[in-house]
């Protein structure tokens, strides 16, 4: 066998690891935790206060700094669970599962923010917070789908059982994103059309896609690293009784590692 | 700054806005390490309560 799939074959074993995560993980998730809340931090500052307002839109459109970040998150985090629930019930690798476990909750919480500030923005611009089209329903289906997947696992006593129900879940409630996605193009909504796309010429000022670009990208860097906290979180409680954590746990600076 | 904490009049939608995500982002941020403090606690001291516990046999680590 060639030595570059060798190598491949490895990186994938060990990621199935939990020791191995566990213990590897934590430095970058340091590294992400600093990295997303910095770019936030200028990406907001910068989107609030050094943007001219929108020609349309005035100063309300600067939601769009906090609410599109938010949506493309949930949007990946829900794509990431359906891949590790895909992952789960081909090779029952039970790393995939622990990470639906941690990535859920995340998953829910910033679903709601793109909906909540989606609310906030319609009221001024819309006229109306809320509007039953494709384009919100499908949104607010995302977010019922993440509470799925916490809820369904805690109403199935057996553990396998519910991994491979929630895993199941995950896989087929797929079909929504592309819904999301295509709704404001496929039908006839309030909401505005995409602005920033990829592979595609950005129809907003260049001066907006900066600040935005910041928060997009701290974003996805807070969501990475809360994963990776919740995911080591879940390993230690998981694999409490094994000798690897037994080990761990006898280090002095344990508890404050974390 | 009055001026910009106005918002030329949206100022409550904006800065609403902002703050619900300051929030959902410090919550998302913060839970999952305050629970692996948690967690890290609790399994210390239950370790340290019953030390007499065999471990389970490091051959079963990373496969289902």
């Amino acid at each position: 066998m060639a030595k570059s799939r060798g190598w491949l074959r490895e990186t994938f074993h060990k990621s199935g690891s939990p020791r191995w995560f566990f213990a590897g993980a934590r430095s970058w998730m340091i590294a992400l935790y600093a990295l997303g809340v910095g770019f936030v931090v200028v990406g907001s500052i910068w989107g609030l206060a050094f943007v001219p307002p929108d020609r349309l839109q005035g100063d309300s459109f600067r939601i769009m700094f906090v609410h599109v970040p938010a949506a493309w998150v949930a949007q990946s985090v829900y794509v990431a669970c359906a891949i590790a629930g895909l992952v789960f019930l081909v090779w029952r690798m039970k790393m995939a599962d622990m990470f639906i476990v941690a990535a859920a909750p995340l998953g829910l919480t910033v679903s709601v923010l793109a909906l909540a500030t989606g609310i906030i923005w319609g009221m001024p611009t819309w006229g109306t917070g809320w509007v039953w089209d494709a384009r919100t329903v499908s949104t607010l289906a995302l977010a019922f789908l993440f509470f799925g997947l916490v809820a369904l696992r805690q109403a199935i006593p057996r553990a396998e059982r519910a991994a491979s129900a929630v895993a199941l879940l995950a896989v087929v409630g797929v079909v929504n994103l592309p819904i999301v996605k295509y709704s404001v193009e496929w039908f006839t909504t309030l909401h505005q059309l995409p602005s920033v796309e990829i592979g595609a010429r950005p129809t907003i000022a260049p001066v907006f896609l900066w600040p935005l670009g910041l928060n997009v990208l701290g974003y996805y860097c807070l969501a990475a690293a809360s994963v990776t906290a919740a995911l080591r979180a879940v390993i230690l409680e998981r694999e409490a009784d094994t000798r690897w954590v037994r080990k761990w746990l006898a280090l002095p600076d344990a508890d404050r590692a974390g | 700054m009055a001026e910009f904490l106005a918002m030329d009049g949206y100022g409550a939608y904006v800065w609403s806005a902002y703050a619900l995500s300051a929030v959902g982002l410090t919550a998302i941020g913060v839970w999952p390490l305050a629970r692996l403090r948690a967690l890290a606690r609790r399994l210390r001291q239950a370790a340290r309560a019953r030390p007499e516990k065999r471990p389970r046999p490091e051959n079963t680590e990373g496969s289902p």
